[in-house]
């Protein structure tokens, strides 16, 4: 099998390249911060009475939470901010074919490198 | 600096080629282990609580350190045997081929800088909550972690792997004399657990609690496979990475057990979930001055531990990229003086203050996840084609794993689970970074590979691998 060569890369190129990766990277991370899709569903299922009993806080729990500076009005929040995991069953479905999709493309293509490479190097011997 | 040149992602100077530096023991790579990961005691596992209670917590705990004992196990063997700068990458690019390695290359950037990020906003939060003063913020905190952090990279790995297992050793007896410190042997007198884990709230969401809790269980050993990255700077990589990573797992291991039972015996589960400083907080209701400025300090000295490991590592797989052109051979260039990385630490620098800037701690730390699972799922297929391609027997091995294929079925299979529990949270998150990596791989495979020379890439004295 012949020798691959590589063209040379202009430093333009190169720049553009590390410009296309940034812009990705920032994309990626940035946009769903952005658009607010990152981070769990939570809500806060009011109660009327706030009193440490009624957040179902024994009176140890209760002693500790005052330790901590809280009050029952204040901990009403932070206590009865829950999650509420309802399986959305499209987005998992979307889910899991994107990632089966990402892997199954990863591996092929790059078992049809992997395969240059190797007959590249140990044609040579 | 007139005399030094590169070419093809080497540096030369006098006509030498400049490499980086093989200084490192066991102990460094135990350091650079735990040093990354320790801060997850710190901040980070307390979350899963929030997930699915308590005992939630603890459940991830040991499952979700059955799965890195895995991943231990299965990079102790690929490592000792590919020892090569940027650690599962050159793994990568042995056994799969290019385009994964390209991937798993990013998944290593991604995971450590975004680490990188949550230690630096931990750090920040904590100096802030502490001084307690009106108006204080946390950004002049970041900056001046995360540059100063890369200054110490910057000078050359030895010192920063020195200071780390300094910093790291402390944190973490910090948490044994907290452990000792309230008298763990009794119940009632400090600790309470049996009042604040009680049957009506040990697992408030039921099992889809225990499942949602996988996430932020990673976190309490998220990163020891960094171990690998500094396989190119330890004098004996058969020896030192199998043993510093094993090491450091089993150090992990305890850690985490210990850092569950006493927060878990002093704080109710609503608080524990919420607070961004769980060791801290559990020092002050101690009542004892004392530990509460030690684990204050502690804290402190995690997230710096942490922050510096990782951008040790990150520079790596960003530098091995630059190497094999798989990015700019620019980013390939050593320090001719500190022979560090240098071009790929200074250029992840502002990607990593930006992050630190506009995400807060939850997502800084889901981020980090979602790149570290899709760097497992990767590591239990890889493994399985590492021992197919070269069975047993066909090349020397540092370290040979037992129980093949189980090891790697584990990991696959907690991996599936773990993806469940991002599902649960961060869903969207999960499916845009996907996506992300689906597109940057096309952009490799169709355009950026035309650059890279194909048979160099393969650089281990093995035979030619069976099946092909």
């Amino acid at each position: 099998m012949s020798r691959y060569t590589p063209p040379e890369q202009s430093k333009t190129g190169q720049i553009f390249d590390i410009v296309v990766v940034v812009v990705a990277i920032f994309v990626a991370l940035w946009l769903p911060l952005k658009l607010g899709l990152a981070g769990a569903a939570k809500s806060i299922d009011a109660l009327d009475a706030k009193t440490w009993e009624a957040l179902g806080q024994n009176p140890t729990m209760a002693a500790i939470w005052e330790k901590l500076g809280y009050t029952p009005e204040t901990a009403h929040d932070v206590i009865q901010n829950r999650f509420h995991y309802v399986i959305d069953w499209p987005t998992l479905i979307i889910m899991a074919v994107v990632l089966i999709g990402y892997f199954v493309f990863l591996f092929r293509a790059s078992d049809r490198e992997y395969r240059d490479v190797i007959n590249e190097k140990f044609d040579d011997k | 600096m007139a005399a030094a040149a590169e070419t093809a992602g080497t540096t030369t100077i006098h006509g030498d080629r400049v490499s980086l530096l093989r200084v490192l023991g066991p102990a460094h790579v135990w350091a650079l282990g735990v040093g990354i990961v320790l801060v997850g005691e710190f901040t980070g596992w307390n979350f899963s609580a929030d997930k699915g209670g308590t005992l939630a917590a603890l459940i991830v705990c040991w499952v979700v350190g059955l799965l890195y004992t895995s991943v231990a196990m299965i990079d102790s063997e690929v490592t000792s045997t590919v020892a090569a700068a940027g650690g599962q990458y050159a793994q990568a690019k042995h056994i799969v081929g290019p385009l994964m390695a390209f991937n798993v290359a990013l998944f290593l950037v991604f995971a450590y800088t975004m680490l990188e990020v949550s230690d630096a906003i931990l750090l920040g939060d904590t100096i802030v909550a502490k001084a307690g003063v009106d108006g204080l913020t946390h950004n002049s905190f970041i900056a001046a972690t995360i540059v100063v952090l890369a200054w110490l990279n910057y000078r050359g790995v030895l010192m920063t792997l020195n200071v780390n297992f300094v910093i790291t050793a402390i944190a973490y007896v910090s948490i044994v004399i907290l452990f000792f410190s309230v008298s763990p042997w009794t119940q009632g007198a400090v600790l309470k657990l049996n009042e604040l884990v009680t049957p009506g709230n040990a697992l408030p969401y039921g099992w889809i609690g225990v499942i949602a809790a996988f996430q932020f269980g990673i976190w309490y050993y998220l990163g020891i496979e960094g171990t690998t990255q500094a396989a190119e700077e330890v004098r004996s990589p058969a020896r030192s990475l199998p043993y510093g990573t094993m090491a450091g797992m089993i150090t992990l291991l305890i850690a985490a057990a210990m850092t569950w039972y006493v927060c878990a015996s002093l704080m109710p589960w609503e608080y524990l979930g919420i607070t961004p400083y769980p060791l801290w907080d559990a020092g002050k209701l101690t009542g004892s001055p004392l530990l509460e400025n030690l684990l204050f300090i502690a804290t402190l000295l995690a997230a710096l531990a942490s922050a510096n490991g990782c951008i040790n590592d990150a520079a790596r797989a960003w530098f091995s990229l630059g190497r094999d052109r798989y990015l700019p051979s620019w980013f390939s260039a050593v320090h001719p003086r500190y022979r560090t990385p240098y071009r790929s630490i200074l250029f992840l620098l502002p990607i990593a203050l930006a992050f630190a800037f506009i995400a807060d701690l939850n997502q800084a730390i889901t981020f980090s996840i979602l790149s570290g699972v899709l760097q497992y799922t990767f590591m239990s297929i890889n493994i399985m084609m590492f021992r197919k391609k070269w069975p047993l027997g066909t090349i020397r091995r540092g370290y040979t794993h037992p129980f093949h294929p189980l090891p790697a079925i584990v990991l696959f299979c907690l991996c599936v689970v773990t993806f469940f529990a991002i599902f649960l949270g961060f869903g969207s998150q999960l499916i845009a970074m996907t996506i992300f990596y689906f597109l940057i791989s096309l952009w490799f495979h169709f355009y950026r590979y035309k650059f890279v020379r194909r048979g160099d890439q393969f650089t281990m004295p093995w035979p030619k691998p069976q099946g092909y």
